[in-house]
Parts: C-alpha cells; sequence; structure tokens
C-alpha cells in the first residue's frame, strides 16, 4: 500500500527544474528524504502540500488527487515546515483556537498531553518560543488531529539531542498505528539511521535511490584504495567518489559489484549513512 | 525482556535483536508461550526502524523461537525447549570449528587452547 504516489511531476522553480517520473511513499513506515540543501527537498514536499502547483503530472496521498481535492486530503495531514502560517505575536492558545476548528478530527486531549509532554507555556507568544519550544509546537499542531501522513520537513534542524529524541518518541507513538505514514526530510542522518524503514534521496530535482535503509546500509559498499584506483572507464560505475593524492574510495551499489570491478586487492568497507550521502554527492577527482 | 542495542556495533540491528531473545528464551527468561511486545510497539521502545523488529521476529519465528497468530501476536513457541537448545548448541559447534581451524593453522596445541578457554569462561 502506498501513502503517496507521484505521477510525471515536472516544476519549474527559477533555474531549478525538479523531475520525479515516478516515486511511491508506503504506507505505515517511516521513509526519510535526504539530499543535499538545493537538491529540491522542500520543493517537492510543498508539491505535496499543495503549496506549489506542479507544471505537469499529479499527486496522489491517501487515494486522493492532492489538486482536486485539496481540503479534503489536508484533513489527513501533518505537516510541519516553513511557514508555519501562525503569526509570531499570537500567544500559543490563541492559535490553536485559530487552527483547530479547521480539523474535524482534531484531539483536544492529544493536544494537552503532548503540550504538557514538551512543557510547553500555551500563555507566551509565539515569537517568544526558543527555536526548540518552536518546533514542538509546530509538531504538536501538526499531530493533533491524528493525521494519517506526517510530513516533516527538517523537523530536527538546530535542535540538541534531547529535543530531537523527545520529537522522535512522539514520532513512533504516531507510528502505533498501521495507518501512519510518516514522510520526513533531514541533514541529520543519525536521527534516521535506528528509525528510518525507507530512505529515498535526492540529487539535481531527481530521485537517485528509493529502496529500504536496511539494504542501502547492508549492501551499499565502500572501496578503498590508492589513487590511480579508479581510472575513467571505472569512475562511470561507481555512484560516488573521491580522489584525493592520499588515496580515493568510491561508493558501489554492493558488495559483489565492487568484487567484480576491484578483485580483492582493495579494502571494503560497510558504509553509514553520512558516508553514503557525502560520496552520492560527490565525483571528483583531484 | 531485555534487550540492549548498540548504535555502533559491527553486528545489525536486527540481529542483535534477534540473538538476545534468543539467549533470553533458552535461558527461560522468556517463558513459553509468554507474548512478545507488537513489532511498533518494541520499534518505538528501542527507538529502531519497524522494518528492522520485523526482521528479527521473522527471523525468530522461522528458527522456531516464536510463533504468531493474527490477532494473538507474537509469542514464545510452546515447541519443546531441549530442541531449541540444541539448534543453539550446533550453532555453537559450528563457531567452535573456525575457531579450532584457526588455531591449528598457527600450530597451538590442544592444551594451551583448552587453557584459554577457561580463562575467558571465567572471565565472561
Amino acid at each position: 500500500m502506498e501513502a503517496v504516489v507521484f505521477k510525471d511531476i515536472k516544476k519549474k522553480v527559477g533555474d531549478f527544474k525538479l523531475d520525479i517520473p515516478k516515486l511511491m511513499i508506503k504506507k505505515g513506515y517511516i521513509t526519510g528524504f535526504i539530499g543535499e540543501n538545493g537538491a529540491g527537498k522542500t520543493t517537492t514536499m510543498r508539491l505535496m502540500m499543495d503549496m506549489l502547483i506542479p507544471d505537469s503530472g499529479e499527486i496522489e496521498i491517501e487515494g486522493m488527487n492532492v489538486r482536486d481535492s485539496g481540503k479534503e486530503v489536508k484533513q489527513d495531514i501533518g505537516f510541519v515546515g516553513e511557514p508555519t502560517g501562525f503569526p509570531e505575536e499570537s500567544k500559543l492558545k490563541d492559535i490553536k483556537r485559530m487552527f483547530a476548528p479547521f480539523y474535524t478530527s482534531w484531539d483536544e486531549k492529544l493536544f494537552e498531553t503532548y503540550s504538557k509532554k514538551f512543557q510547553l507555556q500555551l500563555t507566551k507568544k509565539y515569537k517568544e518560543l526558543s527555536t526548540g519550544q518552536k518546533k514542538q509546537f509546530d509538531l504538536v499542531m501538526a499531530l493533533s488531529h491524528r493525521p494519517k501522513l506526517i510530513i516533516l520537513d527538517e523537523p530536527t534542524a538546530g535542535l540538541d539531542p534531547v529535543v530531537r529524541n523527545e520529537i522522535l518518541d512522539v514520532l513512533m507513538e504516531h507510528m502505533q498505528s498501521e495507518e501512519v505514514t510518516i514522510f520526513y526530510s533531514t541533514h541529520i542522518t543519525t536521527d534516521l539511521e535506528r528509525a528510518g524503514d525507507y530512505i529515498v534521496y535526492i540529487k539535481d530535482g531527481k530521485i537517485m535511490i528509493n529502496t529500504e535503509l536496511n539494504v542501502l546500509l547492508e549492501e551499499y559498499c565502500i572501496v578503498k584504495g590508492s589513487k590511480d584506483l579508479f581510472p575513467k572507464e571505472i569512475q562511470k560505475e561507481l555512484l560516488g567518489y573521491k580522489i584525493s593524492k592520499l588515496g580515493a574510495e568510491g561508493l558501489v551499489r554492493s558488495k559483489k559489484q565492487a568484487e567484480e570491478l576491484f578483485g580483492r586487492e582493495v579494502v571494503y568497507e560497510k558504509p553509514s549513512l553520512e558516508e553514503i550521502m557525502i560520496l552520492l554527492a560527490s565525483k571528483e577527482a583531484i | 525482556m531485555e534487550i540492549i542495542i548498540l548504535g555502533d556495533s559491527a553486528i545489525p540491528l536486527y540481529e542483535q535483536i534477534v540473538n538476545q531473545l534468543k539467549d533470553q528464551i533458552l535461558q527461560g527468561k522468556l517463558e513459553q508461550g509468554s507474548i512478545l511486545p507488537s513489532i511498533r510497539a518494541l520499534a518505538k521502545e528501542l527507538k529502531v526502524s519497524i522494518i528492522t523488529v520485523k526482521r528479527a521476529y521473522e527471523e525468530l519465528e522461522l528458527e522456531g523461537f516464536v510463533e504468531t497468530t493474527p490477532g494473538k501476536g507474537t509469542y514464545v513457541s510452546m515447541d519443546n525447549r531441549e530442541r531449541l537448545r540444541e539448534i543453539r548448541i550446533s550453532q555453537i559447534e559450528e563457531k567452535l570449528e573456525e575457531v579450532v581451524t584457526s588455531v591449528k593453522n598457527i600450530g597451538m596445541d590442544l592444551e594451551d587452547l583448552i587453557e584459554r578457554i577457561t580463562l575467558i569462561y571465567g572471565e565472561v
């Protein structure tokens, strides 16, 4: 079952081109969305939120066309990202009063439980909150109508480990239901390395990888050796590589492929998600 | 039930779960018929992915340690613990074979090996 389906989506924003012929996000799981700054993560998410209109193609969420049934779809989505739409000058309790009626399934009890958990003072103005508290409030607002799809754009950026852990805790709580799907972009790969089920990697507006995280971590393989390890014809077989004066390292899809290319003369290593991200972004030879 | 996950271990997360649950079942700490947490509950508790726990449970089921019935959940197999113990022992024997091969390769004698094992047995 898919929670989200992209069909032939194209979107131009200035010089930037997003091109997603097909992207499916599995229902009931956590999918991490990674890529460099400017790769198209936020644009992709804004298209899902109907905050941007695609030049062509369509997106289906929970079986509904985002463009055609925007309001209905939004009932099923919880979004954390910029812009929040929350007035800076307003008190938290007033923001809640403004936004809650929009949702038919708003759960006041849940709102109170989470506000307490995060120790949010509802009489404070939004602008008086710290970065961490703002994100926590954003999350509480996004979750209190028990959405089926939770879209999070860099929810943990700039937050300390304690707050990140609390946020992860609340998200995992929501995942107790098999109906709930989380799609979340992040730079902090350690958050994902344990809790993420699937990984979508975007580069220059194109989806390069969409796979199970375990597969990525267990099958992908880093090859290390001397600086002349990757001649031109080998370079094009690699997902990414770095060649310096001291040596070379490259990323291949499987250990089997690595052995076919290099035999047993090189060093193989199991990569971390961070190493995979760095190498995928790099094709450089010095 | 007790599970400790090491984030920087070379052993994959699902395997860490499998190993620890197996040990606890064999030691009788997890009794026959006792219900394991749901996949999603354990994932939340350990802060690991749902797929990881799913895979661990599938592996345990395949090896006969647990059973899953729809509606009831996953529980420790009612199978004879002796049989599971035998499986475990044969797995250990395989590992011992590896060790003995390495030992022979460097020309260490049996006496020396036993002495070392005795020492390690006392330490662990």
